[in-house]
């Protein structure tokens, strides 16, 4: 994009779109443990998530484009957070923050999932236990470099986030 | 039988001596339990021994802490019930264990003598298959529909897991009570949860509704079970030491130190007056971390947001000094058997002094906008009320049985660490509703940093952070590079683990939610042969559905936060 003069600003339909998308995530926190804690701690006033435009929370997945995974996801709850992803929109995305939900973490147990990309796609891996909110903070702004990246891969002819082959 | 002279003394002694020869055996003798008298009872006589021991006005074992199994694969009768028992008026307890073979595993249920013991027979059935008989709602709690075997039995693989699929997924049939005559409304089962922002993540909330009234209910619970009782079995007794963390996850540090303080009554170790000292402030500051959560996200939950970011305040500033003290803001793991991780950041007292400037006027701020906000008072005042009775009666402890007028606090009752040697209260309040739930943790929060500040004006105790003990305590680094015998030490002590004796022993400390206890069973290997954890969220939750008949959805809403219910620890 471009600005041209004072209040001209000359764009192609894509790149508006994706700068839109980028900087106005409304995030479907998916907390179930400890890390829906640190969750809290990001979006309260001390480290602001706001400041990047992303204080949209909702919890209803029709109103949502990125899911954020925090805490363990159990044999139990897996189906829940099936669901509650299919029901999100195109395009979307996942932040799978802390290694519960990144692997099972150190819980290698009977009732516990080895990382949610068993049954969803991940975009970002973010580590820790949990991580801090300098850590949560990094891996959503990633999710920006990624649609960024992708834009340029589609201009090569690969597939964006939420497009289907021809 | 016990000794004539045992009987005349012990009012508990005389009540077995009623029973059939052989029906109740106290455990005596060496390898028997130190802790508290235990007795081994048949269960053809448990029900009325209960029901004994709770009515006769000289013992009164009106609290039942705790029901758990454990698994002996070797004995004849492979699986034991353990009762943990309380006597609020004689601050007595009592253990007892019922063994049963695994082809007759059944035992009478105690719910028609304590309502608490609905979930944790439940909780039994479910890890390890034994049939409490007569039980109103017996099945799977803690795992899902899908699962197949009983996860703490010694036999089942600790990683073999069942995939649910969503056609066994469990749905409550609420059965209907007689219908009102006057209703003009048609009856609505709503399911809310597990992933709703009022379940708090993990809790699911099944009614049955007649316009707005809950008429009957259901909680479905269990899906954040992280199996960590059978993690702590594949792990040395140092290494359970996160697993406890991630129990109530508000106020971690609390629960190292009860873990840390069971093992170290097993052992027999002294923990120096330096990490005593520490552990009861950094105590008391995550039980107001903890009572932050718990009445910020009530008020939360009914529109109250304010507050929220002001408790959320507090806590970041107590994070600060977590972390300057072992470097994890959460999930600290700070606590070692037999004292502390590491010695004390040298500005430890001048950040716990600023911290007691800072906390306090936005504790003021809170109580300002809300203890006489007409929206809060009328969500809230009679509200989900219930009697001391009846919430002993549902085993509750903490600080939600002290709303309801019951002065039970371990640290006054049992205490331990520094607790007597300070000057303290302890608030209670008489509504039991979800008003007085609110402003006890207020009064506790007052409370704490009173603790503290005591604590802090007497000085920081000089000498070590945690024992000189070689089997207990890893040797300093220094030791370890020069010193060949510290270097074994060091070795033996990460490769097999502590040596813990074998025996057993239940300790309670009082959590942020209440009485919070560690039952542990060593066999004298480097593991833990089973290790129970006494959740105090888990038998105030099981009432959750009797507490909401009568009200409506949005009165739930406004009730569950401040029960405090921690998914991490109700599940474990
Ligand atoms: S990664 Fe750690 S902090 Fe996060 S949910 Fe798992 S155990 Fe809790």
């Amino acid at each position: 994009m471009e600005v041209q003069g004072e209040s001209w600003l000359t764009t192609k339909l894509e790149p508006f779109v994706d700068w839109a998308q980028k900087n106005s995530f409304w995030p479907l926190p998916f907390g179930t443990a400890c890390c829906a804690i640190e969750f809290m701690g990001t979006v309260s006033s001390h480290y602001d998530m706001s400041r990047f435009g992303y204080e949209v929370v909702r919890f209803s997945p029709r109103q949502s484009d990125l899911m954020i995974v925090a805490g363990t996801i159990t044999d139990k709850m897996a189906p829940v957070l099936k669901r509650i992803y299919d029901q999100m929109p195109d395009p979307k995305w996942v932040v799978s923050m802390g290694a519960c939900a990144c692997s099972g973490g150190f819980y290698r147990a009977y009732h516990v999932m080895q990382g949610i990309d068993e049954i969803i796609p991940v975009d970002i891996y973010v580590p820790g236990c949990p991580p801090s909110p300098e850590g949560l903070m990094y891996g959503i702004l990633q999710i920006k470099e990624k649609i960024d990246r992708e834009r340029k891969a589609s201009r090569r002819g690969g597939k964006r986030k939420g497009e289907h082959a021809a | 039988m016990p000794p004539e002279a045992a009987v005349a003394l012990d009012p508990a002694a005389a009540i077995a001596a009623g029973f059939p020869e052989g029906s109740v055996v106290p455990q005596e003798g060496p390898g028997a339990p130190t802790d508290q008298p235990t007795w081994v009872v048949r269960r053809e006589v448990l029900r009325d021994l209960c029901r004994a021991l709770r009515d006769n006005p000289k013992t009164r074992f009106d609290l039942l802490l705790d029901v758990c199994g454990v698994d002996y694969p070797e004995r004849e009768e492979r699986f034991e019930s353990v009762y943990h028992l309380y006597s609020m008026p004689r601050g007595r307890r009592l253990r007892l264990k019922v063994p049963v073979a695994e082809g007759d595993a059944r035992i009478p249920s105690v719910v028609p003598v304590w309502k608490g013991a609905d979930w944790f027979e439940r909780e039994v059935y479910d890890m390890f298959g034994v049939v409490f008989e007569d039980h109103p709602n017996l099945r799977r709690i803690l795992t899902h529909d899908g699962f197949q075997g009983h996860a703490l039995r010694k036999d089942y693989d600790p990683a073999r897991r069942w995939i649910l699929t969503e056609d066994k997924i469990y749905m409550p049939k609420l059965v209907a009570p007689p219908g009102r005559s006057d209703s003009m409304f048609e009856r609505m089962t709503i399911n809310i949860g597990p992933s709703h922002p009022a379940m708090h993540g993990t809790f699911r909330f099944v009614a049955m509704v007649d316009g707005e009234e809950i008429v009957a209910s259901e909680v479905e619970i269990g899906y954040l079970h992280r199996c960590m009782e059978k993690m702590s079995e594949t792990h040395t007794w140092q290494q359970v030491i996160p697993y406890t963390d991630r129990l109530n996850y508000c106020s971690s540090f609390i629960n190292n130190v009860a873990y840390c303080r069971t093992v170290e009554k097993l052992l027999g170790v002294e923990v120096p007056p330096k990490a005593v000292w520490a552990r009861t402030i950094l105590s008391e500051f995550s039980r107001v971390m903890d009572h932050c959560v718990a009445n910020g996200s009530s008020l939360v939950d009914t529109g109250a947001l304010t507050n929220f970011w002001y408790f959320f305040q507090v806590r970041e500033e107590i994070y600060g000094l977590l972390e300057a003290v072992c470097g994890a803001r959460l999930t600290v793991s700070a606590c070692r058997i037999g004292g502390l991780l590491a010695d004390l950041p040298p500005d430890f007292v001048a950040r716990c002094r600023r911290l007691l400037e800072f906390i306090p006027p936005l504790i003021d701020d809170v109580e300002k906008l809300i203890d006489k906000n007409r929206i809060w008072i009328d969500r809230s005042v009679g509200i989900a009320a219930i009697s001391g009775e009846d919430a002993v009666n549902w085993s509750w402890t903490g600080p939600c049985l002290r709303a309801s007028g019951v002065a039970y606090d371990v640290r006054k009752a049992h205490p331990y660490d520094l607790y007597d040697t300070v000057d303290w209260q302890v608030p209670v309040l008489y509504g039991g509703d979800t008003y007085d739930r609110y402003k006890v943790r207020m009064l506790e929060i007052r409370q704490s940093l009173s603790i503290i500040r005591q604590l802090l004006d007497r000085g920081m105790p000089e000498g070590p952070f945690v024992v000189d003990d070689p089997h207990v305590a890893l040797p300093s680094k220094e030791a370890c590079y020069n010193q060949m015998e510290s270097m074994i030490y060091h070795f033996k002590l990460i490769m097999d683990g502590i040596q813990v004796p074998p025996g057993e022993t239940y300790l309670m400390t009082e959590g942020a939610n209440g009485e919070l206890g560690f039952y542990v069973v060593s066999d004298g290997s480097g593991k833990p042969y089973r290790l129970h954890v006494r959740a105090p969220c888990f038998p105030i939750f099981s009432t959750f559905s009797d507490l909401m008949r009568g009200h409506s959805i949005s009165d739930a809403i406004a009730t569950l936060g401040g029960l405090n219910v921690i998914a991490g620890e109700l599940e474990r």
